[in-house]
């Protein structure tokens, strides 16, 4: 029964489909997991037993049927920035402590649709702001490779979930690499799509140009599945593609001989762990045994990328958090003596520090006299790395670099720096991606020091089918994504 | 472009935030560090570029006026943290 | 010293959609509070806005009417502040590329001369929920249902010169949105709202003075009073050595002045920014080609029309174009009586009275257009005379028939019968030889009395052309 709670999606779903064990049981067992090891790492916040019972059971119901679809059973996690109606959505956050969604997100309804069975909830930054796990209201959640280590963020308790097997696989969000750092810092695949790729219907809006969901899973043959069953256009988001979704799965197998990779120098420079740039170079160098080919190429104002994100996402956060206002859900302060009590004292009380920081930035910004000088200029520069990215995908067919700068770092080491700008500059290979707009996965390269360190593939608009590609023939001749960290490991009773 | 106190002061109440003197001399500190941080970008000339909002170029959709949603009051305001007879409640609001 | 007063109008018109501007809840005025709020109306976190088709069609069929640049790219954006009725926390609306752009109406003013107004733009955003202060002793009431219905906001140039002019235009503004069917323009519902921006300055002067906005003016002659109220409160200010301050005012009809609203301090940063939950909205050629197609002939139009066509006078013309029923009713007389005159006179003044008395639109009209041909029909062939048709109309409008069935069943045939009436007329001078004698001598007034007697004797019936005729032969002798 431990053996099962290895397996990926795929795997998984092959093993219902022999009724190797039933859905139930295999929930059960997660189930059983997630209440001995949760605590230790806080990756849940909100574990939905009854109802996954619920679904699995229906699941296998329908396979003895014959109705159920080829993932029917299969358990997995939501980030908390997901709405389930009828479930708890805080999206990290005091504000939302007490929110029972009244409806589900779209890509609640396509995983509920597909008969995957919902775990739970997982633990994030409040408000998807943060790149550690660290600011959410509900605690931090610790990295299973080493639990003194933050998971990355902000879709820190999905990661945590899929890598210490409290789950196969966990759907994320990512608007500056809250899906690509935390896969790089805690060894798993995670891919955000193109923006536009999934809808943002139900998804709690952080930096809604920049926002994308995406997955967290241990191999690209899982997020390829799972990527199938999310993507696709749905009209109650304006900003959804009217494209139709390729088969992810069918695409894999392809070889990735005459592959064209270019390598930004910019992401190669001072900065950079040395140990770091050598594991990635081995990396690189396995797709040249492939038959890919190498390409230094030049992004020119990569350098401007996180200026223009922490002018961008503020902005847009600081009027997406504003329907946070004690009226009509969500957290209201105590006996407000009037209207303008009751905003601030309910904003004060119920934002954390990060958040608040960040609105006010926004706010800043977006102020009579700054618009120009901040928000438009950072949409400028957003147009040029934009164009840098075309011009080198007009020679190149992806571009490959480390997804983050080094390894997962402590608990508290970053956070309590005064200066949150070093937090910020964790995401710097990873920010310009989202403001292009481009899809970007990140899979495990190697281990440095025991810990692991990612890869990011990067592809031009709606490649998902050639990264995952890429990144499944990199999977079919190496092992980096089959490590386990010593948690999941001592936990399933082999050492 | 460096912030006071003041204009501190001025964005929390925009935004509708409370802040204590630590609070806002905490934000102070920090919200400089992040200006500067972002001040880099405005040394470069962007004479002649467009900003770019959206990822990609596509026009919005239009929707068919049909009226689809129905009344959803019961579940709607159970979730509000003051409710009475329909309506969502306020501290009363002087005009 | 001579002033000149200088106002622009600023009018919200809620478009008449079945569903709101970014969501498919109801717009149906009247329903219980918060049965027409969505999840995205309620702002709930995760919801996102997709535009109306409908409304997108509206704004554009008003902007070819009054003849403006359609955007074809129009972006929509955040206008952020914090209030209760707004759910958001910020209102999606267009600043900088609306979808109406430069325009302009004609009004025709009291003395009969036109004058042209600019209007600057005009552009879609959505309305605000309902604030309800009196229903509870220390809360106020949120009613969101009218969040998110779609408002045209049209603003004007400053090129108004008085409280006159601005009825006018209002007057202009709101027969044309009915003409389009865009909006039912009910300003007691809330359906069309005014703001004005009042100034003033000296004759002569080319600079604008310092304005004040007054807000949410609900009828068109409270605007003419608020208008005339502030801009002497701006003058006595200015004379008495003082200054106007850019501020907004209410209008209060019970006291007829405008007061500060001492809530509002420092003018609002509303840190507008584009809408990044939407795509800027891109119409073609062929788009505007579909919804000019639905366009009515415009009132203007009809009016020039209906002075060439029917030889009706301007003013005639004017009133009976401004408003699409009554155009449409007008005609339908017209063309069954081919009597154009007549028509426009029973329908401007004898119908119009009536729908006024009974509170009814043209639509309900009490008397079909077929039936008010029928009647112009009986007195163009004599069969009554003017007088006497009126009471065949009060007895259609209380419906007791059609004209031919009224004149027979109540034996209100005019007599004509030249032979009949000379009798009459004869009885009538051998009965009353004072008054001939009266006549005779001179005291031409008497005539009058003749024709009562002869009115009186055939029971009105008397074709008061023919008696004329006759009285006045066989008076002289």
């Amino acid at each position: 029964m431990a053996d099962l709670l290895d397996q990926g999606i795929a795997s998984l779903a092959k093993s219902l489909a022999r009724k190797e064990f039933s859905s139930v049981e295999l929930t059960g067992a997660y189930l059983s997991r997630i209440a001995a090891h949760n605590p230790a790492l806080n990756a849940y916040v909100t574990v939905t037993a009854e109802q996954a019972l619920a679904q699995a059971a229906a699941a296998d119901t329908a396979r003895t049927k014959g109705t159920a679809g080829p993932w029917a059973g299969v358990p997995f996690a939501h980030k908390d920035i997901f709405c389930t109606h009828g479930v708890r959505t805080a999206c990290g956050s005091r504000m939302l402590d007490n929110f029972i969604a009244p409806y589900d997100a779209t890509v609640v309804e396509r995983m509920r649709d597909a008969g995957l069975v919902m775990l739970g909830k997982t633990n994030m930054d409040e408000f998807a702001m943060g790149s550690s796990n660290e600011t959410s209201w509900y605690g931090p959640v610790k990295n299973p490779w080493n639990t003194d280590l933050v998971p990355g963020g902000s879709s820190g308790g999905s990661a945590a979930a899929v890598a210490a097997h409290l789950c196969p696989a966990a759907t994320a969000t990512d608007t500056g690499g809250s899906i690509r750092q935390p896969a790089s810092f805690c060894g798993l695949t995670g891919i955000k799509p193109t923006y536009g790729r999934v809808s943002r219907w139900g998804m709690i809006a952080f930096a809604s140009s920049l926002d994308q969901a995406g997955v967290l899973t241990r191999s690209a043959e899982d997020a390829a599945i799972l990527l199938q069953t999310m993507a696709g256009f749905d009209p109650r988001d304006s900003t959804s593609v009217d494209m139709p979704v390729p088969d992810y799965l069918a695409g894999l197998g392809q070889s990735l001989r005459g592959l064209r990779i270019g390598i930004p120098k910019q992401h190669f420079a001072q900065g950079l762990n040395p140990e770091v740039e050598q594991l990635i170079r081995s990396a690189l160098a396995e797709f040249e045994r492939q038959g890919a080919t190498l390409k230094e190429v030049s992004l020119d104002n990569s350098h401007l990328s996180v200026a223009a994100y922490y002018v961008i996402a503020p902005a847009e956060a600081s009027a997406n958090l504003s329907r946070y206002d004690g009226v009509r859900y969500g957290y209201r302060c105590d006996k407000p003596v009037d209207l303008e009590d009751l905003y601030k004292r309910s904003r004060a009380e119920g934002f954390g520090a990060e958040v608040k920081r960040r609105i006010m930035v926004g706010t800043y910004a977006l102020s009579a006299g700054f618009y120009d000088a901040y928000y438009i200029k950072a949409q400028k520069i957003r147009r040029l790395i934009k164009n840098d990215f075309d011009r080198a995908f007009a020679e190149v067919d992806v571009i490959m670099g480390p997804t983050s700068p080094h390894t997962a770092f402590p608990l508290g080491s970053k956070s309590k720096d005064k200066d949150p700008v070093a937090m910020y500059l964790e995401d710097i290979y990873t920010i310009a991606v989202n403001l292009a707009g481009l899809p970007g996965l990140s899979i495990p390269a190697g281990l440095l020091n025991g810990l692991p360190i990612g890869l990011q593939i990067v592809g031009p608009n709606f490649s998902e089918d050639r990264l995952l590609n890429v990144a499944h023939q990199f999977q079919l001749a190496t092992d980096w994504h089959t490590r386990t960290p010593g948690v999941a490991a001592a936990s399933r009773g082999d050492r | 472009m460096a912030i006071e106190l003041k204009d501190i002061e001025n964005i929390a109440h925009l935004a509708r935030l409370r802040l204590d003197a630590a609070e806002k001399a905490e934000a102070l500190g920090s919200i400089n560090n992040i200006l500067s941080m972002i001040d880099e970008m405005r040394a470069l000339d962007t004479s002649g570029v467009e900003p770019l909002a959206h990822a990609f170029e596509a026009s919005q959709r239009l929707r068919e006026d049909v009226v689809t949603e129905t009344d959803q009051r019961a579940a709607l305001l159970a979730l509000a943290p003051n409710a009475a007879e329909g309506l969502f409640l306020v501290p009363k609001v002087l005009e | 010293m001579a002033w000149e007063t200088v106002i622009g109008l600023e009018v919200h018109v809620q478009l008449s959609t079945r569903s709101k501007l970014f969501s498919g809840s109801s717009t149906t005025f009247g329903a219980e509070p918060n049965t027409q709020a969505s999840l995205y109306d309620l702002a709930l976190p995760g919801t996102l806005p997709v535009l109306n088709g409908e409304a997108l069609r509206m704004a554009v069929k008003f902007g070819l009417a009054i003849g403006a640049e359609i955007g074809k790219t129009s972006i929509f954006d955040r206008k952020n502040y914090f209030y209760p009725d707004l759910p958001k926390g910020y209102q999606t609306s267009q600043l900088n590329h609306p979808t109406v752009g430069r325009g302009s109406l004609t009004i025709t003013l009291e003395d009969g001369s036109t004058k042209t107004i600019g209007i600057t733009r005009a552009h879609m955003e959505e309305d605000a929920g309902k604030s309800l202060h009196e229903a509870f002793p220390n809360d106020t009431g949120i009613d969101l249902n009218r969040a998110g219905t779609p408002l045209l906001e049209i603003v004007s140039e400053p090129e108004i010169r008085s409280a006159r002019e601005a009825v006018a235009y209002l007057k202009k503004l709101h027969s044309l949105i009915l003409y389009l069917g865009i909006s039912d323009g009910d300003m007691s519902q809330g359906s069309m709202r005014c703001d004005a921006n009042v100034s003033v300055r000296r004759l002569g002067e080319t600079a604008f003075g310092t304005r004040a906005e007054i807000k949410n003016i609900n009828s068109f002659r409270f605007v003419e009073k608020a208008i005339l109220v502030e801009a002497q409160r701006q003058i006595d200010l200015i004379e008495d050595g003082g200054k106007v301050v850019q501020e907004t005012r209410l209008y209060d009809a019970e006291k007829n002045q405008t007061r500060s609203m001492r809530s509002k301090e420092v003018a609002n940063d509303y840190r507008y920014f584009p809408e990044p939950d939407l795509l800027p909205v891109v119409i073609d050629e062929a788009f505007i080609a579909s919804v000019r197609d639905t366009l009515p002939e415009l009132p203007d139009v009809k009016s020039q029309r209906f002075q060439q066509q029917y030889g009706l006078s301007h003013y005639d013309a004017q009133v009976l174009a401004a408003d699409r029923d009554t155009a449409r009713f007008f005609e339908a007389v017209a063309a069954a009586s081919g009597d154009a005159k007549l028509s426009a006179n029973w329908v401007m003044v004898d119908l119009q009275a009536v729908l006024n008395r009974q509170e009814l639109a043209i639509a309900q009209s009490p008397v079909a257009a077929a039936d008010l041909a029928g009647l112009i029909n009986r007195i163009k062939d004599g069969t009554v005379s003017s007088k006497i048709a009126k009471t065949v109309f009060e007895a259609m409008v209380a419906g007791e028939g059609s004209a031919d069935s009224i004149i027979e069943s109540r034996g209100l045939r005019q007599v004509s019968d030249s032979g009949a009436i000379e009798s009459m007329i004869d009885a009538i001078l051998v009965a009353n030889p004072r008054q001939v004698e009266q006549y005779r001598s001179g005291q031409e007034k008497v005539f009058t009395f003749f024709v009562g007697q002869v009115m009186k004797e055939s029971k009105g019936k008397a074709n008061p052309a023919q008696v004329n005729e006759l009285l006045t032969k066989k008076l002289k002798g």
